[in-house]
């Protein structure tokens, strides 16, 4: 469902964080994701008129970045990070092994609807390579067996909680509201720090 | 005892310490209570005698740039956090951000005091929701507890601070594509002068300044200049986050003085995975000069880089064993650099899909000798000539391998195809998943 006036203060509020309303823009993306999995002709024609732009103008911020999806995704998209560290210690792997386990291509999603597939860049989690993301959640040291068995949990509607992230792996539209600037109250959950994280510090502290 | 000097991750080991309460409990917001009764210029003057340098991968000192702003001008001034760490290796300031956020708003708070900034705004990349939730959270606790917002601390002070999350482009993290990004545009860079501190955010004096940059400073006034001069070297004062990756034993961050060296850095990390020995690796991140097994004990501030040929970066030293091609590697990054080019500028547009047409050539085995001088050629036409860094990043692995592993790329056409196997560089055995 696009952007409707149910959300007409939610789109308020929004535009109100931001000394000039252009700005935002990306929120408002963000927003419309979380309505429809994807940015849709109808909702940029909502954002143009809140913010009193041109269609052609939101158009042209919404193709630029890749996280606005122009088609549906799943309810569970999948990252697979190949940039060149992650690529070499197994990434490239997982990425070939996976899309032949669900049967699709890179940026194409199940017949299902529920997991889609993309091959993403460095994820600022190197020390944890190789990254997989669901839904822009952390799945840290991954193996081929442990993405398949996490996508296996996706389609199965159970899936693998994050390895630092809330204690249930959220939904693409659930996280897009997040991505919105919507607090979901769920910054408590999880660790505060993966081993990784903490390596440094505990050998500073004698603990290693 | 070992050479680290844990400050900002001293209390990451807690489990609520990304928490207000938790930040409280280990001496947070202190900071503020001092800086926000000092005259805001002597607070610049504080940041600017620490010697603290950027972070993120320029190393421009902290507080000169905050100097920079013109003050008595009667315009809002912004201060703007980049948080939008997307350089590949780069992995310090989400984790920062996900285990303490409250430092980096401290930081803030003290920043927009001391540059006369009454809205500040960090832009953290879109592709880390659970640090995207804990920065919100942080943000709304800090406003509830009245370290945002009207009269702060009752010092006659208000800040607003916004989160901004990006949506996927690796340019966004270039400070002029970040304020385009954030004004609600494609992010694109912009043509310099006039530099950020003049026209930045709607055309206002702005700082930009890197996460960890911002999030060092609450300990810098909290403990004084003297402790925090009194690490690292003469040039590069202070304590910073090192990240180590791939092929060793544990990688992880590290937090020490500036100056270590990557030798020391590896024993502590259980040196390099059983059975291999380095061959590679990165400064700070991709986009700078690749180092060898010769640059172990070079020391990792920002002046001993550069003075063996690269550049600290953002101290993500990414380590390569022997078993990674060396142009499956740059081939990869390279790929990286054509995708985020933001197609503004022409040497960068054309010259990153020329570069990948030539690496896959080579790659395969396809190429000749004479396309690696070709190759040094488009990089000499394409670094430098843009109105970012973007291609001068694309330019580096690339003329950095040539130089030192030109043999490696040569054996290719020799071989027609990759003389490596790549599930050996792989962490698992791929066998056993198949």
């Amino acid at each position: 469902m696009p952007l409707t006036s149910k959300d007409d203060a939610l789109i308020e509020s929004i535009i109100k964080r931001y000394p000039r309303s252009r700005s935002a823009i990306m929120p408002l993306l963000h927003l419309a994701q979380a309505r429809d999995g994807y940015v849709t002709p109808e909702s940029i024609e909502v954002i143009a008129e809140k913010l009193a732009l041109e269609t052609a103008e939101v158009n042209a911020v919404a193709t630029f970045y890749t996280q606005y999806k122009r088609k549906p995704v799943g309810e569970y998209h999948v990252g697979i990070c190949t940039n060149t560290l992650c690529a070499v210690m197994g990434g490239d792997a997982i990425f070939e092994a996976i899309k032949e386990h669900l049967g699709v291509e890179n940026d194409e999603v199940t017949s299902d609807g529920k997991v889609s597939v993309e091959h993403i860049e460095c994820n600022a989690a190197c020390d944890y390579a190789p990254v997989v993301m669901v839904n822009w959640e952390f799945y840290d040291n991954q193996t081929v067996q442990s993405t398949k068995d996490l996508v296996d949990s996706c389609r199965a509607g159970k899936p693998i909680p994050p390895t630092r992230g809330p204690n249930e792996l959220p939904t693409w539209k659930a996280n897009s509201e997040v991505l919105a600037g919507i607090n979901d109250g769920k910054a408590g959950e999880g660790v505060a720090a993966g081993e990784a994280t903490l390596l440094g510090l505990k050998i500073a502290k004698g603990q290693r | 005892m070992s050479k680290l000097t844990p400050v900002l991750s001293a209390f990451w080991d807690q489990k609520d310490s990304f928490t207000i309460e938790g930040y409280k409990r280990n001496g947070g917001y202190k900071a503020i209570e001092k800086a926000l009764s000092m005259p805001e210029d002597d607070v610049i003057k504080l940041v600017k005698d620490s010697g603290l340098r950027g972070r993120g991968g320029a190393g421009f000192p902290t507080g000169m740039k905050w100097g920079f702003i013109p003050q008595g001008d009667n315009k809002e001034h912004y201060f703007v956090v980049n948080a939008d760490e997307s350089e590949p290796g780069t992995c310090k300031d989400t984790p920062l951000l996900m285990a303490n956020p409250h430092s980096l708003i401290e930081g803030i708070i003290i920043g927009s005091y001391a540059i006369r900034a009454n809205y500040a705004f960090i832009y953290i990349r879109g592709e880390v929701a659970h640090v995207i939730r804990r920065v919100q959270q942080a943000i709304d606790d800090a406003y509830k507890a009245g370290y945002l917002g009207k009269n702060i601390l009752g010092k006659g002070f208000d800040l607003e601070l916004v989160l901004h999350v990006g949506a996927g482009a690796y340019i966004c993290g270039e400070e002029t594509a970040l304020l385009d990004s954030l004004e609600g545009f494609r992010g694109q860079p912009r043509l310099r002068p006039p530099f950020p501190a003049i026209a930045g955010l709607y055309a206002r004096p702005t700082v930009v300044n890197n996460v960890e940059s911002v999030a060092s400073v609450p300990a810098i006034i909290d403990k004084g200049v003297e402790w925090f001069a009194a690490m690292g070297t003469e040039k590069s004062k202070g304590f910073t986050l090192y990240s180590l990756s791939g092929h060793v034993k544990n990688p992880g961050q590290f937090e020490a003085p500036l100056g270590i060296t990557l030798r020391e850095l590896i024993e502590m990390a259980g040196g390099i995975r059983n059975g291999h020995k380095l061959k590679f690796w990165t400064p700070g991140g991709s986009s700078t000069p690749l180092f060898t097994d010769a640059h172990l004990d070079t020391p990792l501030d920002y002046e001993g880089v550069a003075a063996a040929g690269s550049m600290l970066g953002t101290k993500a030293l990414q380590i390569f064993d022997e078993t990674v091609c060396i142009v499956r590697a740059v081939l990869r990054w390279t790929e990286f650099y054509k995708h985020e080019s933001c197609g503004k500028c022409t040497p960068c547009r054309e010259g990153t899909w020329w570069l990948v047409q030539i690496l896959q050539d080579l790659e395969s085995g396809k190429g000749e000798a004479k396309d690696l001088d070709k190759l040094l050629d488009l990089c000499d036409n394409i670094a430098g000539r843009s109105f970012c860094a973007l291609a001068d990043g694309a330019a580096s692995p690339i003329i950095s391998s040539i130089k030192y592993f030109r043999d490696e790329y040569l054996e290719h056409l020799k071989q027609g195809g990759c003389p490596f196997d790549p599930a050996k560089s792989t962490l698992f055995d791929l066998a056993e998943t198949r």
